[in-house]
């Protein structure tokens, strides 16, 4: 099977400021990864660009093999960092948009976590708290049996027990035709939990390594590793 | 049994230490069948490729074997488990050793100061 993920020489720039440039990265299926750099290194971009939101300005980008598009929406998940959700909704016809927008969404799921993490889908998106909504969104995202999950900074606004609870959802979910990229600043909270950690500055990937080898070789955890290299 | 995982050493040589444990300790037993890797991998909150690495490497020395149709077991043969017992109380006994020098006391000391403490122990 080929790569989930493969960017040869992306580069992307916004009027004159470039905010990836010649980035190669391939992410193998069947891992949790880590995509982690200080604000405004390129992780978002990153993201929408393997989300068809942006276009590369030059080199290739390919999901299973194929570029962005109608094909690959179908099979990448996609968790973007600020709500498009239409507030008016209540969270059991969000379910049902879900449903008809996507073949893999799985509702039974969906309630399935609703319930566990205590939220009433009976309750309008304009009544829940930033933190409860978050968790909504991060519900239908996991719902869906995608290939490629994308999740931009996911655990930012959630309490602690709601942050172990999504880890554990993401552990238990996982499968090993998915891979899930997850952008975060949390890294001492999610470490345990990722195979290999992507290290992202001023556009460029300066470090991708598995966890345990950087641990082993550097004999520190990557929280450590990050404060390090990214010293202000 | 509580998984700890320290942010500072690999996690599969951690999460291998502790099976190994919970093997010494009696807690899982010669010819018990394990949890899945999935399992094992949410009850300790890790990833399950690392719960694998792990239970490869006990695989490899010989404290799990794996039945292709029915999952993993702990060894049956007491034999290595007595080992995985006396290597792991030669570590503790090493670094005991080690504190004790460093702290200034020769071996006829030590074996002095140990012979007392387990008569005092025993009363």
């Amino acid at each position: 099977m080929n790569p989930i993920l493969e960017c040869k020489s992306l580069t992307k720039r916004y009027s004159g400021f470039t905010a990836l440039s010649n980035v190669d990265l391939t992410l193998e299926r069947g891992r949790i990864v880590g995509l982690l750099g200080p604000n405004g290194s390129g992780k978002t971009t990153l993201i929408k660009l393997i989300n068809g939101l942006l276009v590369p300005e030059s080199g290739s980008i390919r999901i299973a093999g194929m570029e962005p598009g109608v094909e690959t929406k179908k099979i990448v998940s996609y968790l973007p960092e600020k709500t498009y959700l239409a507030d008016w909704m209540q969270v059991s016809q969000v379910i049902e948009f879900f449903q008809d927008f996507y073949e893999n969404f799985d509702s039974k799921k969906a309630y399935a976590m609703l319930s566990d993490l205590r939220i009433d889908p009976k309750k309008r998106l304009k009544t829940l708290s930033k933190g409860t909504k978050e968790k909504v969104q991060l519900i239908l995202v996991m719902s869906r049996k995608a290939d490629l999950y994308c999740l931009d900074e996911p655990i930012g606004g959630v309490d602690p027990a709601a942050r172990d609870y999504i880890l554990n959802t993401i552990i238990t979910n996982y499968n090993e035709n998915a891979t899930v990229l997850i952008s975060t600043h949390l890294i001492s909270d999610i470490e345990k939990v990722l195979d290999e950690v992507i290290f992202i500055k001023d556009g460029t990937v300066t470090l991708h390594s598995s966890v345990d080898d950087i641990r082993l070789k550097e004999g520190k955890s990557v929280d450590s590793l990050f404060r390090e290299v990214f010293k202000c | 049994m509580q998984w700890n995982i320290d942010s500072e050493r690999p996690v599969y040589i951690q999460l291998l230490e502790h099976i190994q444990a919970n093997i010494i300790s009696g807690n899982f037993k010669p010819g018990d069948k394990l949890p899945s890797v999935r399992d094992l991998a949410a009850e300790a909150g890790v990833n399950p490729n690392t719960m694998q690495r792990a239970l490869t490497e006990l695989e490899r020395m010989e404290l799990i074997y794996t039945n292709r149709t029915s999952g993993r077991y702990i060894t049956s043969d007491i034999g290595v488990i007595k080992k995985l017992k006396e290597r792991s109380a030669m570590n503790i006994i090493e670094e005991f050793l080690d504190k004790m020098k460093k702290i200034g006391f020769n071996e006829e000391e030590i074996l002095e100061l140990l012979t007392k403490a387990l008569k005092e122990m025993r009363k």
